[in-house]
């Protein structure tokens, strides 16, 4: 009897040993969106392989993404307020929740246990526990002058001392909510900054938050170590011009790229990629480059910017040398060239190609394509290394 | 008597060619939709939703005069940050995408 239930024991562990997958880190791991379908792939760098595919996560068009810290958990925030926490080691969504009517990004706490929501309908923030996904705080957004609606948010980004940083789209805002000292958030509403901030970054640093202007020229900067000083205009050339030229999709300002004092940043409409003294925030160069560019990415050495277009020009990615100003490359990599995602390290540039079908990825220092990857209209590409960077 | 039915007919010919040399074809026709829906979506929604654009769904463009929206494409609006598509699409084009928008897209 005995013997018997130990044999029955041993037998059940070695079953359970079996069956257990082999252990594995998950910092090498990254997620694509496939903004038609509702899906995403888990893909991981080294190998440059899809490990899975995740259905069920609702209108992904503008897509992105965040990781938990120990980089296990990726949050998905929908256009259709739709927010999913994928597990990326046991590739299943481990909670999903529809938070909003209409959202457009996210950001995670420094300490790792906040999500942000930024949305347009309702217009605010909506703020959970990054383990349940339970609503901590809704921080509704100004309303309209007509009382119809709230203000559309934009430029959600995360910044030191367990704040949060965004701007409102329709009323020329930029608030910052402290939850340093507990869930219920200390606001601080900054007005007039300028017409229609349409996205922002923060530095890398976490000092400056930099909104960019649709309505005006310039960008309204907040320095976050001194916010009693308010939000100053600096980059007063940096915007449409007198002549406001259509702009055929919205410049990104995520993957600011800043080397060597130099700070680069997608015009708004020209075709230029604009330059910064980073010390005095004065343009000081303008490079041409091949359309309306979308995101201007630094490789993570700086000496190299990938800068990808607007329609009509998305099929063309042009590679920037930062110290010569000099394009250097100019690639076709494919149709609608959507967003570009470096690892870390710099080794590798994976590009999503939306018309296209495919991820690409790239050897950013020789300049050739290494391989692709089946994908159905691809856009966003986030690696799980963005867990460690502020911003992100 | 028969050289006028066969001017009728001629003019009849006439008017059915320049419909439809006015309307894209069919090739012309699934590039548009696909530009409505990930470029055009990318501010109104995949869906037609909205988001930083308004919605353009077929109840709401109910009503809206038709020579009115094909202006708005055509010259985008000032204000705000719809562009003017004339530089990148013809007029028919422009015509076509907005019938497709007020017969409702995506269709039901």
């Amino acid at each position: 009897m005995i013997r018997s239930t130990l044999l029955l024991a041993a037998t059940g562990l070695l079953l359970s040993a079996c069956v257990q997958p082999p252990l594995r880190g998950t910092g090498d791991l990254g997620v694509v969106v496939e903004r038609a379908t509702g899906s995403v792939q888990i893909i991981e760098s080294d190998t440059r392989t899809a490990l899975a595919r995740l259905e069920g996560l609702g209108d992904l068009s503008h897509a992105s993404v965040v990781f938990s810290r120990d980089q296990r958990y990726a949050y998905v925030f929908g256009r259709d307020g739709g927010l999913s926490k994928i597990d990326l080691l046991t590739q299943r969504i481990d909670q999903r929740v529809i938070q909003g009517g209409n959202s457009i990004g996210g950001a995670i706490s420094q300490d790792g246990k906040l999500i942000a929501v930024s949305n347009y309908v309702p217009g605010g923030v909506k703020v959970f526990d990054a383990e349940t996904l339970q609503l901590v705080a809704n921080i509704p957004a100004t309303p309209l002058a007509d009382g119809s609606k709230r203000s559309r948010v934009v430029g959600l980004v995360d910044a030191p001392g367990q704040r949060f940083v965004f701007s409102l789209f329709d009323t020329g805002e930029i608030w910052t909510a402290d939850f340093s000292q507990g869930n219920t958030p200390q606001i601080s509403r900054f007005t007039e900054i300028g017409q229609q901030p349409y996205d922002a970054l923060v530095t890398p640093d976490g000092r400056y938050y930099m909104a960019g202007l649709f309505g005006e020229d310039g960008m309204a900067q907040l320095d976050l170590w001194h916010p009693e000083r308010g939000v100053q205009r600096v980059l007063g050339d940096y915007g449409r011009g007198q002549a406001k030229l259509p702009v055929y999709k919205m410049p990104h300002l995520e993957g600011w790229a800043v080397a060597d004092h130099q700070a680069f940043v997608p015009a708004v409409g020209r075709h230029q990629v604009l330059v910064m003294d980073s010390r005095t925030w004065q343009q000081s160069a303008a490079i041409p480059v091949a359309g309306q560019p979308v995101f201007v990415t630094s490789r993570p050495d700086g000496r190299q910017l990938w800068v990808n277009f607007a329609y009509p020009d998305n099929d063309r990615v042009q590679v920037i040398d930062t110290e010569t100003h000099a394009v250097v490359a100019d690639l076709r990599p494919g149709p609608a060239v959507l967003h570009m995602e470096f690892t870390a390290r710099g080794d590798q540039l994976w590009l999503s190609l939306r018309d296209g079908d495919q991820v690409q990825v790239w050897d950013p220092y020789s300049l050739k394509q290494l391989s692709t990857l089946p994908a159905t209209a691809p856009s966003g590409i986030f690696f799980s290394s963005r867990a460690q960077k502020m911003g992100y | 008597m028969t050289v006028y039915r066969h001017a009728a007919i001629l003019a009849a010919l006439l008017l059915i060619c320049a419909t439809s040399v006015a309307a894209p074809d069919a090739k012309r026709q699934a590039q548009l939709e696909h530009l409505l829906a990930q470029d055009c979506g990318a501010c109104h929604g995949l869906h037609m939703t909205g988001g930083l654009g308004p919605d353009l769904t077929r109840a709401t463009l109910a009503g809206k005069s038709r020579d009115n929206l094909i202006a708005t494409v055509s010259q985008g609006r000032p204000g705000t940050a719809m562009p003017g598509w004339a530089p990148l699409l013809s007029q028919d084009d422009i015509r076509w995408l907005v019938d497709l928008l007020l017969q409702g897209y995506p269709a039901p």
